[in-house]
């Protein structure tokens, strides 16, 4: 089993398990039709992939840090962003606890995105 | 002649670098340094006329989800449809495969042990095209040579270990040399280089390690396949493992390549590096 590391989450097998109904609904909003019926009907979406009380919370608040300790893969959760609006670069900042402008001013281009 | 691999490069495959060409941004300033290190890589690829690229990469759950995850998948199809990740499908032509060089490739690394999982309809997303866009650019008339992914599984641990990734390398480069009809081929590692997406260290870059990295990967790559996930994570982020993938690239060179190109660029949360090899003696 992987070794801790600070303020890192390392995808193993015990976070893929949790994760696994999570990471299912992602992978199907690789299809441009799951994608609108992500966003015409979020709660019967979320449903339909059989999410459990605490993951559809999650999704709601849109809560990445908290969808990562759940067993969301981050390539996963990036197709959440695309369907909610938000850039790899803004679930970042809020992983981060930081707004986005405030993410962007650490960074050595910030024009790069 | 024998068929032959006549170079490798080792290069980052960052997804926004995608809609960045689609919208013909190369040239804006914060993108412009990183396009132009590719170049002379370009005129030299176009020199070494090589036939196929072996792309050895990682998917992000456009293809492979974890229902069901293999370890090692290779492609063995006439063309790789491109897949929409989450963000519509690109406008790319589909990409040409070589079955028959996959399926000799197929035949030899089983029998050398490597249990693959093969790939007869496989999709292709930026972990593959992001570099072929790089090195390789579409025209009107398709992609300019034929190609054959390699999907590793450095997402989802237990990963093989950096050590079995380089080896694969050098059973990949046995299998080229015993395919019939003089094939050139170009092999690419991609991924990397320091980068971390996820947890309250998102962000995290380290041009040190990268920068030895690089350094080892042309003077030792023996040593760099004894490094530990868990080291690489540490110094350069938890996605940085993707960088095992560069040692199958390296394992796949004989100890006599030379190193030609060398670039590093990290605007935003990646470490961007570009490495590439020459094997000698290439006269038809």
């Amino acid at each position: 089993m992987p070794q801790e590391i600070p303020d890192t989450s390392i995808f193993d097998l015990r976070l893929s398990r949790r994760g696994l109904r999570l990471n299912r609904m992602c992978a199907a909003l690789c299809s441009p039709a799951e994608r609108e019926a992500f966003k015409r009907d979020e709660e019967g979406f979320m449903s339909r992939f059989d999410l459990s009380e605490t993951e559809k919370q999650l999704v709601r608040k849109r809560d990445f840090a908290g969808m990562i300790e759940h067993g969301m893969n981050i390539y996963a959760m990036l197709k959440i962003g695309s369907v909610t609006g938000n850039s790899l670069y803004r679930m970042g900042a809020q992983m981060r606890g930081e707004s986005y402008e405030e993410f962007l001013a650490t960074r050595n281009i910030q024009d790069a995105v | 002649m024998p068929s032959r691999i006549v170079a490798g490069i080792g290069l980052s495959h960052v997804p926004s670098v995608g809609p960045v060409i689609d919208r013909g941004r190369q040239s804006a300033p914060a993108w412009k340094p990183l396009f132009d290190a590719y170049v002379p890589v370009r005129s030299w690829l176009e020199k070494l006329e090589p036939d196929v690229a072996i792309v050895v990469y990682n998917d992000h759950v456009a293809e492979f989800g974890f229902d069901k995850y293999p370890t090692f998948a290779l492609g063995a199809a006439d063309r790789y449809v491109i897949a929409d990740e989450g963000f519509g499908t690109r406008p790319l032509p589909e990409v040409p495969g070589d079955a028959e060089l996959s399926i000799h490739l197929c035949e030899r690394l089983i029998e050398d042990e490597f249990d693959l999982t093969v790939c007869q309809e496989l999709g292709v997303e930026h972990g593959f095209l992001v570099p072929m866009n790089l090195c390789f650019p579409h025209t009107s008339a398709g992609w300019p040579v034929k190609t054959v992914p390699l999907q590793v599984n450095v997402i989802q641990h237990p990963l093989p270990t950096a050590r079995r990734c380089f080896r694969l390398g050098q059973a990949l480069r046995k299998a080229v040399e015993s395919y019939p009809g003089n094939t050139r081929v170009v092999i690419l590692g991609t991924g990397g280089m320091s980068h971390q997406l996820q947890g309250k260290r998102f962000g995290f870059m380290n041009e040190k390690f990268d920068q030895w990295f690089l350094d080892e990967l042309e003077k030792d790559p023996e040593q760099l396949a004894q490094l530990s996930h868990h080291r690489i994570m540490e110094q350069a982020g938890a996605e940085a493992v993707e960088l095992i993938v560069w040692l199958t690239m390296r394992g796949a060179l004989s100890p006599k390549a030379k190193r030609v190109h060398r670039h590093y660029y990290a605007p935003m949360t990646t470490g961007m590096g570009l490495i590439t090899f020459e094997e000698p003696g290439l006269d038809p």
